[in-house]
């Protein structure tokens, strides 16, 4: 009988329009349910043996993408209870804890992120130790390093949200370091010579640090900026550059797979 | 064909070679020669006289040259071209023309997106504050009433001078307390100690505590100016706004 209904469903044109596939019973099939759905595409249709062996991966890169998913998702139902203003977000981060249900999203999300960053620091390790940065795979190390800094920056604009004592000293002390830069920072080491004359060209109110706090100290234009570059502005990059990152592991032979 | 050799050797080489002699169109000619596209009797007609010079250098850089002889037999065959088609040296340079336009339009997109950026309004409590009568302020004393609201430090000596001390540690930005039973400034983040002229002496912070612009308003009272700062290091303690001397 639920045979019947399977067999019925599968015959409908609603189901014959989402799924172009027969029924699993040939290779051809098989791969096609693979190939034309536009989710599970991005991964090959077959993969290597060695290719799943905890030994060879480690599987710390599939980690770290799972938990940017989980990150992505768990971020985006903080958003609902969250404001980046200087009044709202410090009694909104205690009341995720205190008045939303569950609790515990919060948590989920800084659990997350500290699991992201060791997990991208594992995967980084075994990259190394299988020698699959070697020709011709420089590029998309160097791809996996631009992905890194972008994790680690995700946490530091992610620090600041809750806006208690650690989150604004943390920022202060690091945004501190964009004006030594040189030539753009109003402290770096060539900060005397931007000069023209008397005019300052390079100052506390138009420097790299003046840019990126929107302010000349931390405070309601940094939150607001660090909130959007925390979950708008890097994850777009790092989407795009994570989907290079893939694609180059296809190209160059597949996973813990010879060139 | 004296020169067919080189010819071939320049046809198979670069797929897009035209044919630089007069006789190449036909692809029974050589057989190496066929990937060379087909041309119009006119263009055949046009590269002829010119076909002798430039084989030479055919031969030896078969696409450069092969490029640079076809924009010019098309030129002379551009006439043979319906009127409102652009001849592929006109083509060329539009495109150069358009390209250009674009990127010079994604360079001022960029410069703009960049200029956008910096705020024009800042939402700061304002810089500069008025400190209240110099008579305020009791000689040998260092203080702290607006050091919560203005981050800053208003320190009297004896001699009667006043000056105000940017309530910032200059290790990493924390702000130090005043310590006034052990006569000094102490950071809480990491142990910075400095003494009341702003000095450092223990601690990790490498230079002093900075100054700001102090100066009389009209009515008397003291003015601080945090847009300026005058920092130690650079000598800067002997310009007159650093110290209100009254």
């Amino acid at each position: 009988m639920l045979k019947q209904l399977w067999e019925y469903t599968r015959s409908t044109q609603v189901w014959n329009s989402i799924f172009r596939h027969g029924p699993m019973d040939t290779a051809r099939n098989r791969g096609l349910a693979v190939l034309s759905n536009v989710f599970l595409h991005l991964h090959p249709v077959k993969v290597r043996k060695s290719g799943i062996r905890l030994r060879f991966t480690w599987c710390m890169g599939g980690i770290t993408f799972f938990l940017f998913l989980v990150e992505v998702a768990t971020g985006l139902l903080l958003m609902f209870y969250y404001h980046p203003t200087v009044e709202y977000a410090y009694v909104d981060i205690v009341d995720l804890r205190e008045q939303v249900p569950l609790g515990v999203m919060r948590e989920l999300h800084r659990w997350g992120a500290h699991a992201m960053v060791i997990t991208v620091w594992l995967h980084m390790l075994r990259v190394f130790m299988t020698g699959s940065y070697k020709p011709p795979r420089e590029f998309n190390w160097n791809v996996g390093v631009l992905l890194l800094v972008l994790t680690l920056l995700l946490s530091f604009t992610g620090y600041l949200l809750p806006w208690d004592q650690l989150a604004m000293w943390a920022v202060t002390v690091g945004s501190n370091m964009a004006r030594a830069t040189p030539l753009v920072g109003h402290e770096g080491p060539m900060a005397p010579l931007m000069k023209l004359g008397d005019i300052q060209l390079v100052h506390a109110g138009n420097d790299a640090r003046f840019a990126l706090l929107a302010g000349r100290f931390v405070g309601a234009g940094a939150l607001l900026r660090f909130y959007v570059l925390h979950c708008v502005g890097i994850p777009v990059v790092a989407t795009i550059l994570m989907a290079v990152h893939f694609w180059r592991v296809r190209k160059d032979g597949g996973i813990s797979g010879p060139v | 064909m004296t020169d067919g050799t080189a010819r071939d050797g320049g046809g198979s080489g670069g797929a897009l070679t035209p044919p630089t002699d007069g006789s190449a169109p036909a692809p029974a000619a050589s057989p190496k020669a066929v990937a060379t596209p087909i041309r119009s009797d006119a263009y055949k007609a046009a590269s002829g006289p010119a076909a002798g010079t430039v084989t030479g250098s055919a031969a030896g850089v078969p696409a450069p040259a092969g490029g640079a002889a076809a924009p010019k037999a098309a030129a002379q065959g551009a006439a043979a071209r319906g009127p409102g088609q652009v001849s592929r040296r006109g083509f060329l340079s539009t495109l150069g023309v358009a390209w250009t336009s674009f990127a010079a339009a994604c360079a001022a997109g960029a410069v703009a997106t960049n200029r956008f950026m910096f705020p024009n309004v800042l939402f700061e409590p304002p810089q500069t504050f008025k400190a209240g009568l110099p008579e305020d302020y009791l000689t040998g004393a260092v203080d702290t009433r607006f050091k919560e609201t203005f981050g800053v430090f208003i320190v009297r000596e004896e001699d009667g001078a006043i000056y105000a001390l940017k309530a910032v540690c200059t290790h990493l930005g924390c702000t130090p307390n005043w310590l006034e039973a052990e006569n000094k400034f102490k950071c809480p983040c990491h142990g910075s100690g400095f003494y009341r002229t702003g000095i450092n002496y223990e601690g990790p912070a490498p230079r002093p505590l900075e100054r700001y612009r102090i100066v009389l308003a009209e009515d008397g009272q003291i003015l601080i100016d945090k847009t300026r700062s005058f920092t130690y290091e650079k000598g800067e303690w002997s310009q007159a706004e650093s110290l209100l001397t009254v």
